[in-house]
């Protein structure tokens, strides 16, 4: 077991796996996002209160899911790096912010534009749903700007790594921001005690779009971490022989 | 046309949909360019150092 997660943590190795993994999650994630979005869109019942502008939750949804889980595996990441100083976590740290960040402002957006014909406006400040959303968007670019502010990759990495963990408190209110104060966003649909409160016509197009997104991020994910490995090994003899090599990356 | 029109919801709905593939494709097409322009600088640094020695 711990032979393995040391073996995954050597970066030749994960270089090299995560180039064969990720057009493995890649395939069945953009499968499950076709079901979802045929289903979503036209097979679907509309919503007998939203009509038919409740299907933007199929991308909202999954969009603002991932932003939250970004963000958490950019702090445990870095959490890890800093306590067992493991170099592959800070990558997947620093990779993991431009996805969330993406992810984010397309929770944001697909919300506002799905709250237009709602709730009458594009935005609302008293929010708290809103707020802490938009606040999470201001922790990537702050963690972004921090990381590049910084020419030592190490510094970087330690001083990024700790303001991503004090961020996660405000991954904590997004969550529960619509149980602990009055919020004009809707509650939780999908994780409400005794199950979802969805018809299945509706809620499995959602789980497929859901698991869907995340493995697109998946592969997104290694993707980046891998260009990042690649950056920071730059100067190892690893990365020469593999340049040198014929067979190339 | 009622798929299109979305119960004159289409403008909204079509846009985030829209929106959501232009950002996971340019997501892709970002982490893409990165991958090959970091491989190419090295490459370069690399070969250049080889035939100097």
């Amino acid at each position: 077991m711990w032979k393995f997660f040391h073996q995954l943590a050597s970066p030749p190795h994960f270089y090299r796996l995560a180039a064969v993994l990720s057009p493995w999650l890649a395939a069945p994630g953009i499968a499950l996002i076709a079901y979802g979005v045929y289903a979503g869109l036209f097979l679907a019942p509309m919503d007998y209160q939203q009509g038919d502008a409740f299907r933007i939750i199929y991308v909202h949804v999954p969009s603002a899911y991932l932003s939250m889980m970004a963000y958490m595996i950019m702090a445990v990441s870095g959490g890890i790096g800093l306590i067992w100083r493991i170099k592959l976590s800070h990558a997947v740290a620093a990779a993991a912010a431009p996805l969330g960040a993406a992810f984010t402002f397309l929770a944001l957006a697909t919300g506002s534009i799905w709250g237009r014909p709602m709730w009458g406006t594009w935005w609302e400040w008293g929010d708290p749903r809103l707020t802490s959303e938009l606040i999470l968007l201001f922790l990537y670019f702050g963690y972004m700007a921090l990381r590049a502010a910084i020419d030592d990759t190490a510094k970087a990495d330690k001083a990024s790594a700790v303001l991503a963990l004090v961020g996660v408190v405000n991954v904590v209110i997004v969550h529960y921001s619509v149980e602990w104060w009055s919020s004009l966003h809707q509650g939780q649909t999908l994780m409400k005690k005794g199950g979802p409160a969805m018809d299945p016509a509706m809620l499995y197009p959602l789980l497929a779009m859901i698991l869907g997104f995340t493995l697109l991020f998946g592969s997104l994910l290694l993707r980046r971490v891998r260009t990042e490995v690649l950056f920071r090994e730059r100067r190892t003899r690893w990365v020469r022989e593999m340049i040198l090599s014929p067979e190339g990356s | 046309m009622d798929a299109m029109s979305m119960g004159n919801y289409g403008v909204y709905v079509w846009s985030c949909f829209g929106l959501t593939l232009v950002m996971v494709l340019f997501s892709y097409w970002r982490a893409r360019l990165r991958h090959k322009r970091v491989y190419r600088d090295i490459e370069v640094r690399i070969k250049a150092l080889e035939e100097r020695e």
